[in-house]
Protein backbone atom coordinates (compact mmCIF):
# COMPACT_ATOMS: atom_id res chain seq x y z
CA UNK A 1 0.00 0.00 0.00
CA UNK A 2 1.36 3.33 -1.29
CA UNK A 3 2.19 5.37 1.80
CA UNK A 4 2.80 9.06 1.68
CA UNK A 5 5.92 11.29 3.11
CA UNK A 6 3.20 12.37 6.08
CA UNK A 7 2.12 8.96 6.60
CA UNK A 8 5.51 7.56 6.81
CA UNK A 9 6.21 10.08 9.44
CA UNK A 10 2.92 8.97 11.93
CA UNK A 11 3.72 5.17 11.05
CA UNK A 12 7.33 5.49 12.37
CA UNK A 13 6.42 7.42 15.40
CA UNK A 14 7.43 11.26 15.05
CA UNK A 15 3.48 12.54 15.79
CA UNK A 16 3.95 9.91 19.41
CA UNK A 17 3.61 6.30 20.34
CA UNK A 18 -0.86 6.31 20.19
CA UNK A 19 -0.54 7.84 16.44
CA UNK A 20 2.08 5.21 15.40
CA UNK A 21 0.11 2.35 16.55
CA UNK A 22 -3.31 3.91 14.69
CA UNK A 23 -0.99 3.95 11.29
CA UNK A 24 -0.04 0.43 12.20
CA UNK A 25 -3.54 -0.57 12.50
CA UNK A 26 -5.09 1.45 9.49
CA UNK A 27 -1.84 -0.11 7.10
CA UNK A 28 -2.64 -4.22 8.68
CA UNK A 29 -6.61 -2.91 7.85
CA UNK A 30 -5.98 -0.78 4.34
CA UNK A 31 -3.38 -4.49 3.67
CA UNK A 32 -6.99 -6.91 4.76
CA UNK A 33 -8.90 -4.92 2.11
CA UNK A 34 -6.04 -4.93 -0.59
CA UNK A 35 -6.38 -0.99 -0.57
CA UNK A 36 -3.41 0.92 -2.70
CA UNK A 37 -3.81 3.90 -0.60
CA UNK A 38 -5.09 5.47 2.25
CA UNK A 39 -7.23 8.80 2.09
CA UNK A 40 -7.78 11.83 4.22
CA UNK A 41 -10.93 12.43 6.51
CA UNK A 42 -11.95 15.19 8.83
CA UNK A 43 -15.33 13.45 9.85
CA UNK A 44 -15.54 10.57 11.95
CA UNK A 45 -18.47 8.88 14.52
CA UNK A 46 -16.88 5.95 16.53
CA UNK A 47 -17.69 4.38 19.55
CA UNK A 48 -15.34 5.23 22.72
CA UNK A 49 -17.51 5.39 25.45
CA UNK A 50 -20.21 2.47 25.75
CA UNK A 51 -19.73 0.44 28.60
CA UNK A 52 -18.54 -3.03 28.46
CA UNK A 53 -17.32 -5.64 30.81
CA UNK A 54 -14.31 -5.96 28.71
CA UNK A 55 -13.93 -1.93 28.96
CA UNK A 56 -13.97 -1.88 32.63
CA UNK A 57 -11.17 -4.56 33.46
CA UNK A 58 -9.48 -2.99 30.82
CA UNK A 59 -9.69 0.86 32.44
CA UNK A 60 -9.67 -0.71 36.20
CA UNK A 61 -6.16 -1.96 34.80
CA UNK A 62 -4.72 1.70 33.17
CA UNK A 63 -7.69 3.80 32.81
CA UNK A 64 -9.24 4.94 29.48
CA UNK A 65 -6.02 5.25 27.85
CA UNK A 66 -5.45 1.71 28.02
CA UNK A 67 -9.26 0.77 27.27
CA UNK A 68 -8.52 3.35 23.72
CA UNK A 69 -5.42 1.37 23.31
CA UNK A 70 -6.55 -1.82 23.57
CA UNK A 71 -10.24 -1.68 22.23
CA UNK A 72 -9.92 1.52 19.65
CA UNK A 73 -6.26 0.83 18.45
CA UNK A 74 -6.00 -2.67 18.66
CA UNK A 75 -2.81 -2.32 20.68
CA UNK A 76 -1.20 -3.99 23.08
CA UNK A 77 1.15 -1.09 24.11
CA UNK A 78 0.84 1.57 27.00
CA UNK A 79 -0.27 4.80 25.36
CA UNK A 80 -0.75 8.26 26.20
CA UNK A 81 -4.30 9.28 24.36
CA UNK A 82 -3.96 12.69 22.26
CA UNK A 83 -6.20 15.06 21.40
CA UNK A 84 -7.94 13.48 18.77
CA UNK A 85 -6.74 15.15 15.21
CA UNK A 86 -9.99 15.88 13.42
CA UNK A 87 -13.39 16.27 14.58
CA UNK A 88 -15.02 12.85 16.09
CA UNK A 89 -18.36 12.79 17.54
CA UNK A 90 -19.10 9.67 20.03
CA UNK A 91 -22.55 7.42 18.63
CA UNK A 92 -24.94 6.25 20.59
CA UNK A 93 -24.04 4.35 23.91
CA UNK A 94 -25.26 3.49 27.43
CA UNK A 95 -28.03 5.01 29.41
CA UNK A 96 -27.28 7.93 31.19
CA UNK A 97 -28.16 9.30 34.91
CA UNK A 98 -31.55 10.54 33.87
CA UNK A 99 -32.54 6.85 32.87
CA UNK A 100 -32.44 5.57 36.62
CA UNK A 101 -35.40 4.63 37.87
CA UNK A 102 -36.71 4.10 34.49
CA UNK A 103 -34.41 1.59 33.18
CA UNK A 104 -33.02 -1.81 34.39
CA UNK A 105 -29.56 -0.48 34.09
CA UNK A 106 -26.70 -1.45 36.40
CA UNK A 107 -25.84 1.79 38.30
CA UNK A 108 -21.28 1.14 37.45
CA UNK A 109 -22.01 0.90 33.44
CA UNK A 110 -23.45 4.63 33.85
CA UNK A 111 -20.54 5.44 36.26
CA UNK A 112 -18.14 4.09 33.86
CA UNK A 113 -19.58 5.90 31.02
CA UNK A 114 -19.91 8.96 32.99
CA UNK A 115 -16.12 9.03 33.84
CA UNK A 116 -16.01 8.19 29.77
CA UNK A 117 -17.64 11.27 28.65
CA UNK A 118 -15.23 13.43 30.77
CA UNK A 119 -12.05 11.79 29.44
CA UNK A 120 -12.93 11.97 25.45
CA UNK A 121 -14.63 14.88 26.31
CA UNK A 122 -11.31 16.75 27.18
CA UNK A 123 -9.60 14.63 24.31
CA UNK A 124 -11.92 16.71 21.80
CA UNK A 125 -14.86 14.09 21.02
CA UNK A 126 -18.32 15.36 20.82
CA UNK A 127 -20.52 13.32 22.74
CA UNK A 128 -23.50 13.39 20.39
CA UNK A 129 -24.62 10.32 22.16
CA UNK A 130 -27.08 9.31 18.87
CA UNK A 131 -27.21 6.34 16.04
CA UNK A 132 -28.82 9.69 13.98
CA UNK A 133 -25.79 12.22 14.37
CA UNK A 134 -27.23 13.32 11.05
CA UNK A 135 -30.13 14.68 12.88
CA UNK A 136 -28.03 16.84 15.69
CA UNK A 137 -24.96 18.90 13.98
CA UNK A 138 -23.30 16.14 12.43
CA UNK A 139 -24.40 16.80 8.41
CA UNK A 140 -21.35 15.68 6.25
CA UNK A 141 -21.46 17.45 2.56
CA UNK A 142 -21.65 15.56 -0.67
CA UNK A 143 -18.64 13.80 -1.44
CA UNK A 144 -16.87 14.48 2.00
CA UNK A 145 -14.38 11.44 2.91
CA UNK A 146 -16.09 10.23 6.45
CA UNK A 147 -15.14 7.19 9.11
CA UNK A 148 -18.88 6.65 10.45
CA UNK A 149 -19.73 3.35 12.20
CA UNK A 150 -23.63 2.52 13.05
CA UNK A 151 -24.87 0.51 9.68
CA UNK A 152 -27.80 2.72 9.80
CA UNK A 153 -26.13 6.31 10.09
CA UNK A 154 -23.28 4.81 7.28
CA UNK A 155 -25.99 4.05 4.87
CA UNK A 156 -27.85 7.17 5.81
CA UNK A 157 -24.51 9.27 5.36
CA UNK A 158 -23.51 7.60 1.90
CA UNK A 159 -27.06 7.21 0.07
CA UNK A 160 -29.39 10.40 1.21
CA UNK A 161 -26.15 12.41 1.32
CA UNK A 162 -23.75 11.94 -0.60
CA UNK A 163 -21.06 11.78 1.77
CA UNK A 164 -18.45 8.44 1.31
CA UNK A 165 -18.17 5.91 4.27
CA UNK A 166 -17.36 2.67 4.47
CA UNK A 167 -19.52 0.90 7.54
CA UNK A 168 -16.32 1.51 10.13
CA UNK A 169 -15.39 -0.37 13.58
CA UNK A 170 -14.29 0.42 16.66
CA UNK A 171 -10.73 0.00 15.89
CA UNK A 172 -10.72 1.73 12.60
CA UNK A 173 -12.41 4.63 13.72
CA UNK A 174 -10.33 4.78 16.83
CA UNK A 175 -7.42 4.56 14.30
CA UNK A 176 -8.71 7.49 11.94
CA UNK A 177 -9.65 9.93 14.99
CA UNK A 178 -5.72 10.26 15.81
CA UNK A 179 -4.37 10.63 11.91
CA UNK A 180 -7.33 11.64 9.62
CA UNK A 181 -6.65 8.87 7.47
CA UNK A 182 -9.01 5.89 6.45
CA UNK A 183 -8.16 2.96 3.80
CA UNK A 184 -9.29 4.24 0.44
CA UNK A 185 -11.13 1.63 -0.83
CA UNK A 186 -14.58 0.82 -1.46
CA UNK A 187 -17.32 3.87 -0.94
CA UNK A 188 -14.92 6.36 -1.32
CA UNK A 189 -14.52 5.29 -4.48
CA UNK A 190 -16.28 6.29 -7.45
CA UNK A 191 -16.36 3.23 -9.82
CA UNK A 192 -17.57 1.59 -6.40
CA UNK A 193 -21.01 3.90 -6.18
CA UNK A 194 -22.70 2.80 -8.98
CA UNK A 195 -26.59 0.64 -8.24
CA UNK A 196 -26.32 -3.05 -8.95
CA UNK A 197 -29.39 -4.48 -8.32
CA UNK A 198 -32.94 -2.77 -9.96
CA UNK A 199 -36.22 -3.43 -7.47
CA UNK A 200 -39.34 -1.99 -8.99
CA UNK A 201 -41.76 -1.37 -6.68
CA UNK A 202 -45.78 -1.90 -7.43
CA UNK A 203 -47.41 -1.86 -4.40
CA UNK A 204 -48.63 0.82 -2.11
CA UNK A 205 -45.36 2.71 -0.28
CA UNK A 206 -46.19 5.92 1.67
CA UNK A 207 -45.52 5.82 4.90
CA UNK A 208 -43.24 4.92 8.02
CA UNK A 209 -43.56 1.05 8.15
CA UNK A 210 -43.53 0.63 4.46
CA UNK A 211 -40.51 2.44 4.07
CA UNK A 212 -39.28 0.40 6.64
CA UNK A 213 -40.50 -2.85 4.92
CA UNK A 214 -39.23 -2.02 1.25
CA UNK A 215 -36.21 -1.38 3.22
CA UNK A 216 -35.56 -4.65 4.76
CA UNK A 217 -36.91 -6.36 0.76
CA UNK A 218 -33.87 -4.30 -0.91
CA UNK A 219 -31.33 -6.10 2.17
CA UNK A 220 -32.86 -9.34 1.42
CA UNK A 221 -32.39 -9.14 -2.26
CA UNK A 222 -28.76 -6.89 -2.00
CA UNK A 223 -27.44 -8.07 0.60
CA UNK A 224 -23.70 -5.87 0.51
CA UNK A 225 -24.63 -4.29 -2.47
CA UNK A 226 -26.63 -1.17 -4.17
CA UNK A 227 -30.02 -1.66 -4.29
CA UNK A 228 -32.01 0.76 -7.01
CA UNK A 229 -35.29 1.67 -6.17
CA UNK A 230 -38.04 2.85 -8.72
CA UNK A 231 -41.54 2.56 -8.54
CA UNK A 232 -45.00 4.57 -8.21
CA UNK A 233 -44.27 5.74 -4.07
CA UNK A 234 -44.82 8.84 -2.48
CA UNK A 235 -41.57 10.94 -2.18
CA UNK A 236 -39.85 9.76 1.36
CA UNK A 237 -39.07 12.04 4.46
CA UNK A 238 -36.10 12.10 6.15
CA UNK A 239 -37.98 9.71 8.73
CA UNK A 240 -38.99 7.16 6.10
CA UNK A 241 -35.32 7.06 5.06
CA UNK A 242 -34.03 6.86 8.01
CA UNK A 243 -36.03 3.52 8.97
CA UNK A 244 -35.79 2.11 5.09
CA UNK A 245 -31.45 2.27 5.16
CA UNK A 246 -31.45 1.29 9.49
CA UNK A 247 -33.40 -2.07 7.99
CA UNK A 248 -31.55 -2.28 4.54
CA UNK A 249 -28.47 -2.33 6.50
CA UNK A 250 -30.08 -5.22 9.26
CA UNK A 251 -31.53 -7.83 6.47
CA UNK A 252 -28.53 -7.57 4.25
CA UNK A 253 -24.97 -5.35 4.57
CA UNK A 254 -26.61 -2.36 1.99
CA UNK A 255 -24.27 0.43 2.64
CA UNK A 256 -25.75 2.66 -0.13
CA UNK A 257 -28.51 2.93 -2.34
CA UNK A 258 -30.19 4.73 -5.15
CA UNK A 259 -33.43 6.24 -5.49
CA UNK A 260 -33.42 7.95 -8.79
CA UNK A 261 -34.93 11.70 -8.66
CA UNK A 262 -34.55 11.65 -4.58
CA UNK A 263 -31.15 10.52 -3.65
CA UNK A 264 -28.26 12.94 -5.09
CA UNK A 265 -26.19 10.22 -6.89
CA UNK A 266 -28.50 9.28 -9.23
CA UNK A 267 -31.18 11.69 -10.97
CA UNK A 268 -31.91 8.96 -13.27
CA UNK A 269 -32.06 5.22 -13.35
CA UNK A 270 -29.60 5.13 -15.71
CA UNK A 271 -27.07 7.40 -14.06
CA UNK A 272 -27.92 4.87 -10.62
CA UNK A 273 -25.79 2.11 -13.30
CA UNK A 274 -23.97 4.80 -14.71
CA UNK A 275 -25.30 4.75 -18.14
CA UNK A 276 -25.63 0.58 -18.00
CA UNK A 277 -28.31 -1.15 -18.89
CA UNK A 278 -29.94 -1.68 -15.31
CA UNK A 279 -30.40 -5.31 -14.64
CA UNK A 280 -33.62 -7.28 -14.51
CA UNK A 281 -35.49 -5.93 -12.16
CA UNK A 282 -36.97 -8.00 -8.91
CA UNK A 283 -40.41 -6.89 -8.22
CA UNK A 284 -41.85 -5.77 -4.70
CA UNK A 285 -45.21 -6.00 -4.95
CA UNK A 286 -48.40 -7.36 -2.55
CA UNK A 287 -46.81 -10.86 -2.30
CA UNK A 288 -43.61 -9.52 -1.54
CA UNK A 289 -44.69 -6.81 1.37
CA UNK A 290 -47.27 -9.65 2.68
CA UNK A 291 -43.86 -11.77 3.24
CA UNK A 292 -41.45 -9.01 4.52
CA UNK A 293 -44.42 -8.02 6.88
CA UNK A 294 -45.18 -11.68 8.07
CA UNK A 295 -41.00 -12.31 8.78
CA UNK A 296 -40.88 -9.34 10.91
CA UNK A 297 -43.93 -10.43 12.63
CA UNK A 298 -42.72 -14.30 12.92
CA UNK A 299 -41.36 -14.39 16.42
CA UNK A 300 -44.83 -13.02 18.03
CA UNK A 301 -46.93 -15.73 19.89
CA UNK A 302 -48.61 -14.10 22.31
CA UNK A 303 -50.83 -10.84 21.74
CA UNK A 304 -49.94 -9.50 25.64
CA UNK A 305 -47.51 -6.84 25.31
CA UNK A 306 -45.61 -5.69 28.21
CA UNK A 307 -43.43 -3.30 26.33
CA UNK A 308 -43.33 -0.97 23.68
CA UNK A 309 -40.42 1.08 21.68
CA UNK A 310 -39.95 3.31 19.44
CA UNK A 311 -37.39 5.22 18.10
CA UNK A 312 -35.02 3.27 16.64
CA UNK A 313 -33.08 4.63 14.85
CA UNK A 314 -33.10 7.34 17.16
CA UNK A 315 -36.73 9.56 16.52
CA UNK A 316 -36.67 12.98 14.58
CA UNK A 317 -38.59 15.71 16.33
CA UNK A 318 -41.44 14.40 13.88
CA UNK A 319 -41.69 11.59 15.31
CA UNK A 320 -42.02 13.24 18.57
CA UNK A 321 -44.66 15.03 18.09
CA UNK A 322 -46.61 12.31 16.00
CA UNK A 323 -46.03 9.90 19.58
CA UNK A 324 -47.17 12.60 21.13
CA UNK A 325 -50.30 13.52 19.34
CA UNK A 326 -51.55 9.45 19.35
CA UNK A 327 -50.91 9.35 23.34
CA UNK A 328 -52.31 12.59 24.14
CA UNK A 329 -55.01 12.07 26.69
CA UNK A 330 -54.59 8.34 26.93
CA UNK A 331 -53.54 6.05 29.39
CA UNK A 332 -51.19 3.37 29.19
CA UNK A 333 -51.91 -0.20 30.41
CA UNK A 334 -51.29 -0.89 33.95
CA UNK A 335 -49.07 -3.74 32.63
CA UNK A 336 -47.11 -1.91 29.96
CA UNK A 337 -44.33 0.57 29.40
CA UNK A 338 -43.44 3.16 26.35
CA UNK A 339 -40.62 4.06 25.58
CA UNK A 340 -39.51 6.83 23.19
CA UNK A 341 -35.47 6.86 21.80
CA UNK A 342 -34.15 9.87 20.84
CA UNK A 343 -31.06 11.92 20.22
CA UNK A 344 -30.70 14.05 23.97
CA UNK A 345 -30.46 17.36 21.47
CA UNK A 346 -33.74 16.48 20.11
CA UNK A 347 -35.44 15.56 23.55
CA UNK A 348 -34.58 19.21 24.66
CA UNK A 349 -36.45 20.20 21.68
CA UNK A 350 -39.34 17.81 22.78
CA UNK A 351 -39.43 18.98 26.22
CA UNK A 352 -39.51 22.76 24.84
CA UNK A 353 -42.22 21.74 22.74
CA UNK A 354 -44.45 20.04 25.32
CA UNK A 355 -44.49 16.75 23.51
CA UNK A 356 -42.48 15.02 26.31
CA UNK A 357 -44.64 16.18 28.75
CA UNK A 358 -47.61 14.34 26.87
CA UNK A 359 -45.91 11.61 26.54
CA UNK A 360 -45.32 11.17 30.02
CA UNK A 361 -48.66 12.09 31.13
CA UNK A 362 -49.42 8.48 29.26
CA UNK A 363 -47.09 7.34 31.48
CA UNK A 364 -44.78 6.46 28.95
CA UNK A 365 -40.93 7.55 28.95
CA UNK A 366 -38.88 9.46 26.47
CA UNK A 367 -35.06 8.76 26.80
CA UNK A 368 -32.00 9.94 25.15
CA UNK A 369 -28.19 8.67 24.55
CA UNK A 370 -29.08 4.29 24.00
CA UNK A 371 -31.65 1.78 23.04
CA UNK A 372 -32.40 -1.46 24.33
CA UNK A 373 -30.62 -3.77 22.41
CA UNK A 374 -27.73 -1.41 22.78
CA UNK A 375 -27.86 -1.65 26.41
CA UNK A 376 -29.54 -5.23 26.62
CA UNK A 377 -32.12 -3.14 28.76
CA UNK A 378 -36.05 -3.57 28.80
CA UNK A 379 -38.41 -3.41 31.57
CA UNK A 380 -38.35 -6.11 34.21
CA UNK A 381 -40.44 -9.39 33.25
CA UNK A 382 -40.69 -7.79 29.61
CA UNK A 383 -41.81 -10.53 27.92
CA UNK A 384 -43.79 -9.61 24.89
CA UNK A 385 -42.57 -6.25 22.86
CA UNK A 386 -43.85 -4.21 20.13
CA UNK A 387 -42.20 -1.94 17.74
CA UNK A 388 -42.75 -0.08 14.80
CA UNK A 389 -38.78 -0.57 13.77
CA UNK A 390 -38.31 -3.32 11.56
CA UNK A 391 -34.33 -2.77 12.77
CA UNK A 392 -35.61 -3.58 16.50
CA UNK A 393 -37.53 -6.31 15.40
CA UNK A 394 -34.88 -8.05 14.10
CA UNK A 395 -32.47 -7.61 16.45
CA UNK A 396 -33.67 -7.57 20.26
CA UNK A 397 -35.67 -10.81 20.38
CA UNK A 398 -32.38 -12.95 19.73
CA UNK A 399 -30.72 -10.12 22.18
CA UNK A 400 -33.27 -10.19 25.07
CA UNK A 401 -35.08 -13.57 24.39
CA UNK A 402 -38.72 -11.82 23.78
CA UNK A 403 -40.82 -12.31 21.38
CA UNK A 404 -41.78 -9.16 19.06
CA UNK A 405 -44.56 -7.39 16.89
CA UNK A 406 -43.75 -5.22 14.26
CA UNK A 407 -46.77 -2.25 13.39
CA UNK A 408 -47.10 1.09 12.98
CA UNK A 409 -46.65 3.87 15.35
CA UNK A 410 -50.73 4.03 15.85
CA UNK A 411 -50.84 -0.17 16.38
CA UNK A 412 -47.94 0.47 18.98
CA UNK A 413 -49.53 3.05 20.95
CA UNK A 414 -53.12 1.06 20.72
CA UNK A 415 -50.93 -1.69 22.21
CA UNK A 416 -49.63 -0.19 25.16
CA UNK A 417 -52.88 1.61 25.91
CA UNK A 418 -54.76 -1.74 25.91
CA UNK A 419 -51.69 -4.40 26.43
CA UNK A 420 -52.64 -6.24 23.86
CA UNK A 421 -51.33 -6.75 19.99
CA UNK A 422 -53.78 -5.62 17.29
CA UNK A 423 -51.98 -4.85 14.59
CA UNK A 424 -52.64 -6.50 11.05
CA UNK A 425 -51.09 -5.29 7.39
CA UNK A 426 -53.52 -2.90 5.39
CA UNK B 1 -10.65 -33.91 16.21
CA UNK B 2 -7.97 -34.28 14.03
CA UNK B 3 -7.05 -34.52 10.20
CA UNK B 4 -8.76 -37.84 9.06
CA UNK B 5 -6.27 -40.41 7.67
CA UNK B 6 -6.15 -40.83 3.89
CA UNK B 7 -8.99 -37.74 3.66
CA UNK B 8 -9.38 -36.25 0.66
CA UNK B 9 -7.63 -33.29 -0.01
CA UNK B 10 -8.48 -30.17 -1.71
CA UNK B 11 -6.66 -27.68 -1.98
CA UNK B 12 -7.82 -23.83 -2.84
CA UNK B 13 -6.17 -20.15 -3.53
CA UNK B 14 -6.49 -16.66 -2.62
CA UNK B 15 -5.70 -13.82 -0.90
CA UNK B 16 -3.59 -13.07 2.47
CA UNK B 17 -5.85 -10.79 4.66
CA UNK B 18 -4.30 -11.51 8.12
CA UNK B 19 -1.26 -13.31 7.69
CA UNK B 20 -0.42 -16.28 9.21
CA UNK B 21 -0.49 -20.24 9.72
CA UNK B 22 -3.33 -22.14 11.53
CA UNK B 23 -4.89 -25.50 11.30
CA UNK B 24 -8.02 -27.43 12.74
CA UNK B 25 -11.74 -28.23 12.36
CA UNK B 26 -14.34 -26.25 10.09
CA UNK B 27 -17.52 -24.40 11.03
CA UNK B 28 -19.02 -23.81 7.59
CA UNK B 29 -21.89 -20.85 7.70
CA UNK B 30 -23.55 -20.57 3.90
CA UNK B 31 -25.70 -17.33 5.24
CA UNK B 32 -23.92 -14.49 6.11
CA UNK B 33 -22.76 -13.73 9.73
CA UNK B 34 -23.61 -10.86 12.00
CA UNK B 35 -21.60 -9.53 14.75
CA UNK B 36 -23.33 -7.06 17.06
CA UNK B 37 -26.62 -9.10 17.75
CA UNK B 38 -25.67 -11.81 16.03
CA UNK B 39 -23.12 -13.59 18.32
CA UNK B 40 -22.76 -13.84 21.92
CA UNK B 41 -19.28 -12.84 22.56
CA UNK B 42 -18.72 -14.01 25.79
CA UNK B 43 -20.07 -17.64 25.33
CA UNK B 44 -18.34 -17.83 20.90
CA UNK B 45 -21.85 -18.51 20.10
CA UNK B 46 -23.73 -17.32 16.88
CA UNK B 47 -27.20 -16.12 18.67
CA UNK B 48 -29.03 -14.88 15.60
CA UNK B 49 -32.38 -16.32 15.90
CA UNK B 50 -33.32 -17.14 11.76
CA UNK B 51 -28.98 -17.87 11.35
CA UNK B 52 -28.37 -21.44 10.52
CA UNK B 53 -26.38 -22.05 12.77
CA UNK B 54 -27.85 -20.55 15.83
CA UNK B 55 -26.91 -22.01 19.39
CA UNK B 56 -23.62 -23.25 17.69
CA UNK B 57 -20.05 -22.21 19.35
CA UNK B 58 -17.52 -21.20 16.76
CA UNK B 59 -14.77 -21.24 19.37
CA UNK B 60 -11.14 -22.62 18.52
CA UNK B 61 -12.61 -23.56 14.94
CA UNK B 62 -11.89 -22.11 12.07
CA UNK B 63 -14.75 -20.20 10.94
CA UNK B 64 -15.76 -19.90 6.72
CA UNK B 65 -18.64 -17.66 5.68
CA UNK B 66 -19.84 -15.70 2.73
CA UNK B 67 -19.35 -12.53 4.05
CA UNK B 68 -20.38 -9.92 6.88
CA UNK B 69 -23.68 -8.46 7.63
CA UNK B 70 -25.37 -6.10 9.75
CA UNK B 71 -24.30 -3.45 12.31
CA UNK B 72 -20.66 -1.99 12.22
CA UNK B 73 -20.25 -3.55 15.74
CA UNK B 74 -18.90 -7.29 13.59
CA UNK B 75 -15.50 -6.26 14.25
CA UNK B 76 -15.63 -4.48 17.87
CA UNK B 77 -17.30 -7.75 18.95
CA UNK B 78 -14.82 -10.41 17.11
CA UNK B 79 -12.21 -8.49 19.18
CA UNK B 80 -14.09 -9.46 21.79
CA UNK B 81 -14.41 -12.94 21.48
CA UNK B 82 -10.31 -12.69 21.27
CA UNK B 83 -10.13 -10.55 24.57
CA UNK B 84 -12.41 -13.15 25.77
CA UNK B 85 -11.04 -16.70 24.90
CA UNK B 86 -13.68 -17.55 22.60
CA UNK B 87 -12.65 -16.65 19.01
CA UNK B 88 -12.26 -18.68 16.09
CA UNK B 89 -8.77 -19.58 15.49
CA UNK B 90 -9.02 -18.50 11.51
CA UNK B 91 -11.38 -17.12 9.11
CA UNK B 92 -12.05 -18.51 5.58
CA UNK B 93 -13.85 -15.40 4.18
CA UNK B 94 -16.20 -15.38 1.04
CA UNK B 95 -16.41 -11.88 0.07
CA UNK B 96 -14.28 -9.27 1.84
CA UNK B 97 -15.65 -6.20 3.18
CA UNK B 98 -14.87 -3.29 5.53
CA UNK B 99 -16.68 -5.00 8.23
CA UNK B 100 -14.21 -8.58 7.73
CA UNK B 101 -11.48 -7.40 7.06
CA UNK B 102 -11.13 -4.97 10.28
CA UNK B 103 -12.45 -8.37 11.85
CA UNK B 104 -10.27 -10.75 11.34
CA UNK B 105 -7.27 -7.68 12.01
CA UNK B 106 -8.47 -7.50 15.45
CA UNK B 107 -9.26 -10.85 16.14
CA UNK B 108 -5.54 -11.06 15.30
CA UNK B 109 -6.48 -14.83 13.19
CA UNK B 110 -4.92 -15.87 9.73
CA UNK B 111 -7.49 -15.11 7.60
CA UNK B 112 -8.18 -15.49 3.47
CA UNK B 113 -10.68 -14.85 0.65
CA UNK B 114 -10.88 -14.20 -2.99
CA UNK B 115 -10.38 -17.75 -3.55
CA UNK B 116 -10.83 -19.48 -6.72
CA UNK B 117 -13.64 -21.60 -5.62
CA UNK B 118 -16.55 -20.85 -3.83
CA UNK B 119 -15.22 -21.87 0.09
CA UNK B 120 -18.68 -22.31 1.63
CA UNK B 121 -19.33 -25.32 -1.00
CA UNK B 122 -16.02 -26.88 -1.17
CA UNK B 123 -15.44 -26.95 2.64
CA UNK B 124 -17.87 -28.70 4.69
CA UNK B 125 -18.44 -28.59 9.26
CA UNK B 126 -15.62 -30.67 10.42
CA UNK B 127 -13.58 -30.71 7.59
CA UNK B 128 -9.78 -30.46 8.28
CA UNK B 129 -8.64 -27.29 7.16
CA UNK B 130 -5.15 -25.46 7.35
CA UNK B 131 -4.78 -21.69 6.47
CA UNK B 132 -1.08 -20.85 5.29
CA UNK B 133 -1.46 -17.34 4.04
CA UNK B 134 -3.46 -17.27 1.00
CA UNK B 135 -3.40 -20.99 0.58
CA UNK B 136 -6.20 -23.21 1.90
CA UNK B 137 -5.60 -26.90 2.41
CA UNK B 138 -9.10 -28.83 3.05
CA UNK B 139 -8.86 -32.57 4.02
CA UNK B 140 -12.51 -33.50 3.44
CA UNK B 141 -13.71 -35.83 6.48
Amino acid sequence: MFLTDDEKRMRDGAEGAAVAAAMDLLIRYGQALDADRLCDVRNVAGTMTQPSPVKARLVSEGGWDKAFAVINLDSDEDLEIPAMRVPTCQLQHGFGADALGVVPYPKQNIELQASAESFYGRHGVNILATCTPYQVGNLPMRGEHCVWMESSAVIYANSVLGARTNCEGTASSGAASLTGKIPCWGNHRDENRYGTHHIEVSVRVDNFQDWGMLGYFAGGVAGEDHPVITGDFGRPDLTDLKHFGAAAATSGGVELYHIPGITPEAATLSAAFNGARPPTAVGYGPAERRAVYDTLNEIGSSTDVDFVLLGCPHASVDQIRRAAAALDGKRLSAGTELWLMAPRALKDVADRSGYTEVIERAGGHVLADSCPAMSRAAPKGTRVFATDSAKQVHYLPAILGIEAWFGTLEECVDAAVTGRWHGELR
Amino acid sequence: MTRARGARRVILHGRTVVPGVVEGEALVSHEPISGWGGIDPARGVIIERRHELVGVCFTGKVLVFPSAKGSSGWSGFFQTTRLSGTAPIGMVIGRISAKSALGAVVTRVPAVTDLDADPCEVISTGDWVRIDNGLVEVFKK
